[in-house]
């Protein structure tokens, strides 16, 4: 490692730097995305299906947020469950 | 009821995108409600200009062919709560979009926002078509340069009578010219079309003038919208753009660019 490399943090990143960082990051995934199906669209229904097993949840109710990172990608899925009304198994009913 | 805006210009490369985050940007800090939508299926952009590439989920055509909801495609700005992006597919091409389905996503967007920009593809195909068919308004975006001009009237022609309004006979889409890489110093030399020069070519409103300016990229860079720069010359010029669209009056000015100690040291001693 040169003292230029040493000396280098990331807080001097310069605006190319920044493009050239969120550029490996984004086609990364979008190269690996390309050879498998879209697999979101899939997912949410059979999140969306299990959950209606047990519960009224509407189709708007399963909501999935990604955040890609160079690591580590993170996945949230909000599910907004109805109130008490609606709350009771459907097995019960 | 929001105003539907779509921003054109026929050719490609002239600065549409950058135009598009630059004017929902500066609608939203502003206070309107803002979408920002890509129509460039298969090219998608629009996300990384606006810096949330990462965070893409669902897009337009999900929506269009029912995989997903609006709400679930819409992506909120980091930093203008009252900022959306609707990104386009990746890996479709321009043939899932359908009239039907675009009005669709449109009438339901109208409803939750003030002002929706359509961020149209090159050329006068398809995805430009679309992108301009419900418009309400249309911002042509021109470089001062004959093939952009040329593509540009041409633009005009098709928003005249191919959009929802002409056929319908609900009256003209309201153009307006967005004057984007003017260099005052070609003008100057006599190398570059004057703004006067182009506007009694394509004889429509002036919305702006952004100048050629090194913010663009490095905003392009780090994905923020060069209007979040509001230090910069085509950051004002874009905030200038923005104040007349809402129906502003203001006076025309061609922003300089800022210069550095550095430059104006050298011009004090020149
Ligand atoms: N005012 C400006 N000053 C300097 N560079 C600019 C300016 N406006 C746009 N550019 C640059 O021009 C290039 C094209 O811009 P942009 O992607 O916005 O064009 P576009 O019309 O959307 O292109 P396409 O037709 O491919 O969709 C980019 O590299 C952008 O940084
Ligand atoms: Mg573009």
């Amino acid at each position: 490692m040169s003292m230029l490399n040493f000396f280098r943090r990331p807080r001097n990143l310069t605006s190319a730097d920044s493009a050239k960082e969120r550029l490996q990051i984004l086609l990364s995934h979008e190269r690996t995305d390309r050879s498998s199906p879209e697999y979101l669209p899939m997912l949410q229904r059979d999140i969306l299906e299990v959950i209606q097993r047990y519960m009224r949840v509407g189709d708007e109710g399963v909501d999935i947020k990604l955040e890609r990172g160079e690591e580590l990608s993170t996945l949230e899925i909000n599910i907004e469950l109805p109130g008490k009304s609606g709350a009771e198994a459907r097995g019960a009913a | 009821m929001a105003k539907i805006i779509v921003v054109t210009s026929g050719k490609g490369g002239v600065g549409k995108t950058t135009s598009t985050a630059a004017i929902g940007a500066g609608l939203a800090m502003r206070g309107k409600k803002t979408v920002v939508i890509d129509f460039d299926v298969g090219l998608r952009n629009l996300d990384m200009i606006m810096g949330c590439e990462r965070r893409v989920v669902f897009d337009f055509i999900n929506v269009i062919q029912g995989d997903a909801k609006i709400k679930q495609a819409l992506i909120t700005d980091r930093r203008l709560e009252n900022l959306s992006i609707l990104p386009t597919s990746q890996t479709r091409d321009k043939d899932a979009l359908t009239k039907e389905g675009v009005e669709k996503v449109l009438n339901e967007l109208r409803e939750q926002f003030d002002y929706i920009i359509c961020d149209s593809p090159a050329g006068i195909e398809r995805g430009a078509h679309l992108a301009m068919y419900y418009a309400d308004e249309a911002v042509v975006v021109t470089n001062p340069e004959v093939s952009s001009v040329r593509d540009s009237d041409r633009v005009l022609g098709l928003l005249s009578a191919k959009t929802n309004r002409a056929e319908k006979g609900e009256g003209e889409v309201k153009s307006h010219l967005l004057l984007t890489r003017y260099d005052p110093a070609r003008v100057a030399r006599g190398e570059m079309m004057k703004v006067d020069d182009i506007l009694e070519i394509l004889s429509i409103p002036l919305l702006g003038i952004i100048p050629e300016s090194t913010a663009v990229l490095k905003a392009s860079n780090v994905g923020t919208p060069v209007t979040f720069d509001t230090k910069s010359n085509a950051g004002k010029a874009y905030e200038d753009a923005v104040s007349r669209l809402i129906g502003e009056q203001l006076e025309m000015k061609i922003q300089p660019e800022r210069q550095g100690l550095f430059q104006r040291l050298l011009r004090r001693t020149a």
